[in-house]
């Protein structure tokens, strides 16, 4: 019985395909197998449980070579212009501005994480997302997608770190 | 009955076993002395731990070299050079395709015999190491920072260039000597005139100190010969470099029989520094010849093919002092020279003895004129007045011989299976093992340099037979390794080798461990079709030629959507991998390929082309496991047919 429903289902399938034509190919989405909620599902669920990249810690410094940065309460325009430089080269194959890619925005960073987490993050990913809990939480929040320690100095992890100060 | 059977076999093994235990009080087999450790002991190296020496394995007909670890015997990498190598798109990739360039065309593949490290001050300097292609007579120079093959010279006037790749103590020249002798220039000749015609050309190249660039500095146009294999003097005897030689009797046919007729053939002595001034005084002829020369550029990681018309050769009788004969007993294979210079050792190798020469007896012969005869011009000196001494080695078919830091000597014997230590000097035999089976080349690290490292040797052999589980007909070359810091050498592991490996190299891993390359920087990559971001990525339309500037990191391909391909294109995904991190390449695999897939290190650029044959939405992916999401970094390519006005178009994630 399933299965001559199934077979039923099969030919109808390829029927509509070939009715599609040659111009643009019907979007089908007749099966949702635990697929993610949507942007209007959420709204429903607003008791949802935070997620790790919304959370807020401003303490945590985070695991790796930076154990305290003090910022200027100026932005130093220079330093973040070689920041954009090199976040441009090195970081945008996973992280866009203003938008989720492969992992998150930076934008609005420092109003939720340190500046010691924010670099030690840039510069020791791999340590980071075994032995700080919030980047081990990220990491799954981000399907499992690595952060790649791009080997840079700590200068240049600085310059980064300004360039994340201008963005809103 | 049965029952009762089985109880008597039951305390028969027992009692057996009490037996066992009751001999042996140490608890394991064979060992002589209750002092030394075990064999498994000396080769095990524990999980983590690293190996003692690197040892740079020939690959004979693979045409590659491969990486091992001493004293574990591991495999650490083959490293492609004369091969194509789908592995990583070495020789399918637009970039190293060049690497394979001749004057005979685009040859794929070679026949690697002889590696050697480059010295300085007649030591391992570990910077590279060069090796010859037999076949289509070729000098690659491979890096030991990157272990890859960063040039390759073809020698001209050569054929079956085996007495090569061999260098001098400063790396101021590798020398590549012809085996089998031609017609210098090649022209339409009958073969049957080869005696007195034919010629052998010794090929000095030149190696820039700080490149590494070679250059044919001259060739040294020789009688027609078989010039078998060779060694630098070194110490005193720097300046000269000696060829070992067969087939005196110029015999171009049923070889076997006619080129052993000569009781002796000849090592050849080249005093490379006389011809060296001759030529820089402008001596030699400038003659046409056409041989590629192909170099790989690390910053652009793309390699350059050029055609070069002329070479300087030599005619060595013009040189007062510059080449000298001397006689060698029953067709010598093996050429080898002592840590000090002293002495030139000759392996007969359809005898039992071996010949040593003495480098100071052959000067003073030279400056007495005590010589015996000349052929084609050249002196042949006397053979007692320049013998050293003879190892009577109760052996049969020497071929080559390595040496230790102590005053001794190790030569293998292929036809009566074995390694024999002697001592310089004394030319007394001091021991002698067996190998598994029928040994051509030893290596022992730094063997074949002023500062050997005495600890392990390698016996490469030309026969496996039962050493290893049956694979069909053909078996890889069992290896053993044995260690020889004691007085008696004692076997330690059997391992196999890939390919055949003919010489080998090896050296202290502290040489190379802490300069070996993890990365290349993407701010350094000078290739055309490299992104430095991928903001960069994008495709362009050259007429029928598509240029996808693509890159690629954990767990994606920009752009990995790409429509208005058509039928007839032919595509070319140039790959940069982002990555800045030692160890994450990302391959790239597309369907129908006609080429490889290609293997793009960390910061490094490649390209593979694809031609569009079929209309159809076809995949790409990557072939190295990159993260837990490797197996979504993939992409498709849209095929429209060729007058389709589809548009070209790419994008990621939009």
């Amino acid at each position: 019985m399933i299965r001559n429903q199934l077979l039923f289902c099969l030919i109808l399938g390829c029927l509509t395909c070939i009715s599609c034509g040659d111009k643009k190919e019907k979007d089908t989405q007749d099966f949702k197998i635990e697929r993610k909620a949507t942007e209007s599902a959420k709204i429903d669920t607003a008791k949802e449980e935070q997620k790790p990249s919304e959370r807020i810690d401003l303490n945590t410094l985070g695991v790796g070579p930076i154990k305290s940065v003090s910022l200027d309460p100026e932005i130093d325009s220079d330093l973040a212009a070689a920041g954009e430089k090199l976040y441009g080269q090195l970081c945008i194959a996973c992280h866009k501005v203003g938008k989720r890619f492969i992992g998150p925005a930076p934008n609005g960073i420092l109003k939720r994480r340190s500046p010691e987490w924010v670099m030690n993050m840039i510069l020791a990913p791999e340590i980071m997302v075994k032995e700080d809990p919030l980047a081990k939480e990220l990491l799954q929040e981000f399907n499992g997608s690595p952060m790649s320690n791009q080997g840079l100095t700590e200068d240049q992890a600085r310059a980064i770190l300004e360039y994340f100060r201008t963005l809103e | 009955m049965k029952t009762i059977h089985f109880n008597q076999i039951r305390i028969s093994l027992v009692g057996m076993a009490l037996m066992f235990l009751g001999c042996n009080p140490q608890g394991s087999g064979g060992s002589d002395g209750a002092l030394s450790s075990s064999a498994a002991e000396k080769v095990y190296i524990a999980p983590g731990e690293q190996d003692e020496y690197y040892a740079f394995l020939s690959g004979g007909y693979s045409g590659n070299l491969t990486v091992y670890g001493l004293p574990s015997g591991r495999m650490f990498k083959e490293i492609p050079v004369f091969s194509q190598f789908p592995t990583s798109g070495y020789g399918y990739s637009e970039e190293t395709q060049p690497m394979l360039n001749t004057s005979h065309g685009f040859v794929p593949w070679d026949d690697l015999h002889h590696p050697d490290i480059s010295q300085t001050n007649g030591e391992l300097d570990g910077r590279w190491i060069f090796a010859n292609g037999n076949n289509t007579p070729r000098i690659a120079r491979i890096s030991l920072s990157t272990f890859e093959t960063e040039e390759i010279i073809e020698i001209p006037n050569s054929a079956g260039n085996h007495s090569s790749a061999f260098i001098t103590e400063n790396t101021e020249y590798v020398v590549a000597g012809t085996r089998f002798s031609v017609p210098v220039p090649q022209r339409d000749m009958p073969i049957n005139e080869y005696k007195g015609n034919f010629k052998g050309a010794l090929t000095f190249i030149s190696v820039d100190p700080e490149e590494g660039h070679m250059e044919i500095a001259f060739q040294v146009i020789m009688p027609g010969f078989n010039y078998d294999l060779a060694r630098p003097g070194r110490g005193e005897s720097h300046g000269w470099f000696f060829f070992s030689t067969y087939n005196t009797e110029e015999a171009n046919t049923l070889m076997e029989v006619n080129s052993s007729q000569n009781d002796k053939d000849f090592i050849a002595a080249i005093n490379w520094k006389k011809v060296e001034e001759y030529v820089a005084q402008g001596g030699g002829e400038s003659v046409a010849v056409n041989y590629a020369h192909n170099l790989y550029d690390e910053s652009t990681h793309s390699a350059t093919s050029t055609m070069i018309k002329k070479v300087v050769t030599v005619d060595p009788t013009q040189i007062p002092g510059a080449v000298y004969l001397l006689p060698t007993p029953k067709s010598p294979h093996g050429c080898d020279v002592d840590p000090s210079g002293k002495y030139i050792i000759g392996a007969g190798k359809l005898s039992a003895d071996v010949t040593v020469h003495s480098f100071t007896k052959m000067t003073e012969a030279i400056t007495n004129e005590d010589f015996d005869g000349e052929a084609y011009g050249i002196p042949i000196l006397n053979f007692d007045n320049v013998l050293a001494g003879v190892v009577k080695s109760g052996g049969l078919g020497p071929l080559h011989t390595e040496f230790d830091s102590q005053g001794n000597a190790y030569t293998t014997f292929f036809i009566s299976s074995e390694v024999v230590k002697w001592e310089l000097g004394s030319w007394e035999v001091v021991d002698r093992k067996p190998t598994f089976y029928s040994v051509g080349h030893l290596m022992i690290p730094g063997g074949n340099s002023r500062k050997p490292y005495g600890k392990y040797l390698v016996a490469m052999n030309k026969i496996t037979k039962d050493r290893y589980l049956p694979t069909g007909p053909e078996m890889e070359h069992s290896a053993q390794i044995y260690d020889i810091s004691g007085e008696k050498m004692e076997l330690l592991y059997d391992f196999p080798t890939h390919g055949e490996p003919h010489y080998a190299a090896g050296c202290s891993a502290d040489l190379l461990r802490d300069k070996s390359k993890k990365i290349y920087r993407l701010d350094e990559n000078n290739h055309p079709f490299a992104i430095t971001s991928p903001a960069e990525a994008r495709v362009e339309r050259d007429g029928k030629e598509v240029h996808i500037y693509m890159s690629t990191i954990r767990s994606h391909f920009t752009p990995d959507n790409i429509e208005g391909i058509k039928v007839g294109d032919r595509v070319y995904f140039h790959v940069t991998n982002h990555e800045q991190d030692f160890d994450v390449p990302h391959g790239i695999a597309m369907i129908g390929a006609n080429t490889s897939e290609i293997l793009v290190m960390p910061g490094q650029t490649k390209t593979i082309v694809w031609e569009a044959k079929q209309v159809g939405v076809w995949p790409f992916y990557c072939t190295d496991f990159c993260s837990a999401l490797h197996q979504e970094m993939q992409g498709y390519i849209r095929v429209s047919p060729a007058n389709s006005n589809v548009e070209l178009s790419w994008s990621l994630g939009d």
